[in-house]
């Protein structure tokens, strides 16, 4: 390969592994990382958490630092935003006109908040980088009331935040129930619950009308006064820059199961990317979760030097509200079927059984880390395709480690 | 100068599991291998402060509960993201039935 080598657009998580893993896969050549902030690539999963709550003043949890990355050999273009790239010359244009070439290119541009698209939506906080976590905290601190709209992840973690500092809270979610998008009724109605105990004002299966400078209108014609306004509506890829270029796009920057754009030059991974999943048909699907962010990379990582490994990695994601941690591990939408593992008075796992007996995913939910250990092992299972007898799934007493032996 | 002190009983832990230990406010996972040997390391994880023995010990692996970092309990080695530090490890020995972990 020439000296142009490795260039990654996006500075989040996926970047900062992949600088990490074209190092631990032999890449000796030049990569060049191309980030739109001007902070060192930093955690994003504690935004919406302690970096609310937290006592102190922020400070990014940085994944990188310049010490790492000069001993990585890396260039760190930061503060920048990639306009286009132009395929033809191989390269990356920056918004000052700087061409950067590549050998291989990593998109790893992640997904931006949607905004709400009803009047005075624009005065909504969203949150995605750290800058948005900074203005929120000092927006929660200092109101009295805050209404969130959207009982997703974001939502649910900023009215628990946002209880924890004493504002009185509302939370708007348009659909039927809370986490209607791959979390199962009975885990979402203990969520739900929790709010409730925790004395948000849950406004379910209620439409917004409009936000204005003091609070929210719903469709009903109640009014709810708030001192900030947050909205959780999901986000979309960030697609642009492989659209302009020509790539292929479907939900996302459309991969094969190897990362590999429609160029065979140019790699995706983390929110901006789609691919078919071998566990689970083939079926294409886009993953928002951090530790998808890690996986990606190192596959693509390794695909863009040479390689042509699948990304088969069971999906994985959790979500901390108050002092219930939940996690959600493969496709449990695509089960038929559900078995319940109690594991103690406040913690349990559900099972997803697809109608060949197989597991393909599990949702838990308990106190702390309690449902950690059951919900690793259903991984284990998903990724081994196993069939277990449901009797043994759903009592406790029997060791989940035993169906992964033998 | 060694420390000795009483974590748990040898039949405390099964095989191939950890358990917590609490001791003068500190925090210890302690491990009982699948060949039957003990170990100990800290017991919080150096990613994130999560308890490790919230953890699954597979093999001489343990993988801390919240974000899958993983640590051989042996010698304490972090084994990928997203951890890079790695854990402390304690000398354990197990006497009378009794496990003890040298805090010192």
């Amino acid at each position: 390969m020439s000296e142009a080598g490795m260039v990654i657009v996006g500075g989040g998580m996926a970047g900062a592994r992949a600088i990490v893993s074209l190092r631990a896969n032999g890449w000796q050549g030049p990569i060049t990382l191309i980030g739109e902030e001007t902070l060192l690539p930093y955690d994003r999963p504690p935004l919406s958490k302690a970096m609310l709550t937290d006592e102190q003043e922020p400070s990014p949890v940085y994944l990188l630092d310049d010490g790492m990355i000069a001993s990585l050999g890396a260039t760190f273009i930061r503060g920048s935003r990639a306009t286009r790239i132009d395929r033809d010359a191989r390269a990356v244009v920056l918004e000052d006109g700087r061409a950067i070439s590549y050998d291989k290119l990593l998109i790893a541009t992640g997904a931006k908040p949607r905004r709400l698209a009803i009047e005075g939506g624009e005065l909504a906080y969203t949150l995605r980088d750290f800058a948005d976590g900074d203005h929120l905290r000092n927006r929660l601190r200092s109101s009295a009331t805050a209404a969130i709209v959207g009982g997703g992840f974001i939502g649910l973690e900023v009215a628990a935040s946002a209880r924890k500092l004493g504002c009185e809270v509302t939370l708007v979610e348009a659909q039927p129930r809370i986490l209607m998008r791959g979390v199962p009724e009975e885990i979402a109605r203990v969520v739900h619950q929790r709010h409730l105990e925790a004395g948000v004002t849950m406004e379910v299966g209620t439409a917004l009308k409009s936000v204005d400078t003091d609070g929210i209108l719903l469709a009903d014609g109640r009014k709810v006064k708030a001192g900030i306004v947050v909205a959780g509506i999901g986000a979309s890829p960030e697609t642009a820059l492989a659209q302009q270029a020509g790539l292929a796009i479907e939900n996302g920057i459309a991969c094969d199961e190897t990362l590999r754009t429609s160029d065979p030059d140019i790699y995706a991974s983390g929110d901006c990317c789609s691919f078919p999943h071998g566990l689970f048909g083939g079926k294409r699907i886009r993953l928002e979760a951090w530790r998808n962010a890690t996986d990606q990379a190192n596959v693509a990582t390794g695909n863009m030097l040479g390689g042509s490994k699948p990304y088969v990695a069971v999906p994985w994601f959790w979500s901390d509200q108050y002092d219930l941690s939940l996690q959600i591990a493969g496709m449990p939408s695509d089960g038929t079927a559900t078995v319940r593992r109690q594991i103690a008075e406040q913690a349990f796992v559900i099972f997803h059984l697809d109608d060949a007996g197989r597991v393909v995913g599990a949702s838990g939910i308990g106190t702390g880390n309690s449902i950690a250990r059951d919900v690793k092992m259903a991984e284990m299972l998903i990724a081994k395709k196993a069939s277990p007898s449901p009797q043994t799934l759903a009592d406790p007493s029997v060791a989940l480690k035993a169906l992964l032996k033998g | 100068m060694a420390q000795w002190i009483e974590a748990c009983g040898t039949g405390d832990i099964d095989r191939e599991d950890v358990m917590r230990f609490d001791h003068g406010g500190r925090t210890f996972a302690v491990y009982h291998s699948p060949e039957g040997e003990f170990f100990a390391t800290d017991g919080l994880c150096t990613h994130e402060k999560v308890h490790l023995a919230d953890g699954l010990v597979m093999d001489n692996i343990i993988e801390c509960p919240k974000h899958n970092g993983r640590f051989d309990y042996r010698t304490g080695a972090a084994k990928g993201a997203p951890v890079c530090v790695n854990l402390k490890t304690y000398a354990v020995k197990a006497e009378d039935g009794k496990v003890f972990i040298d805090v010192a």
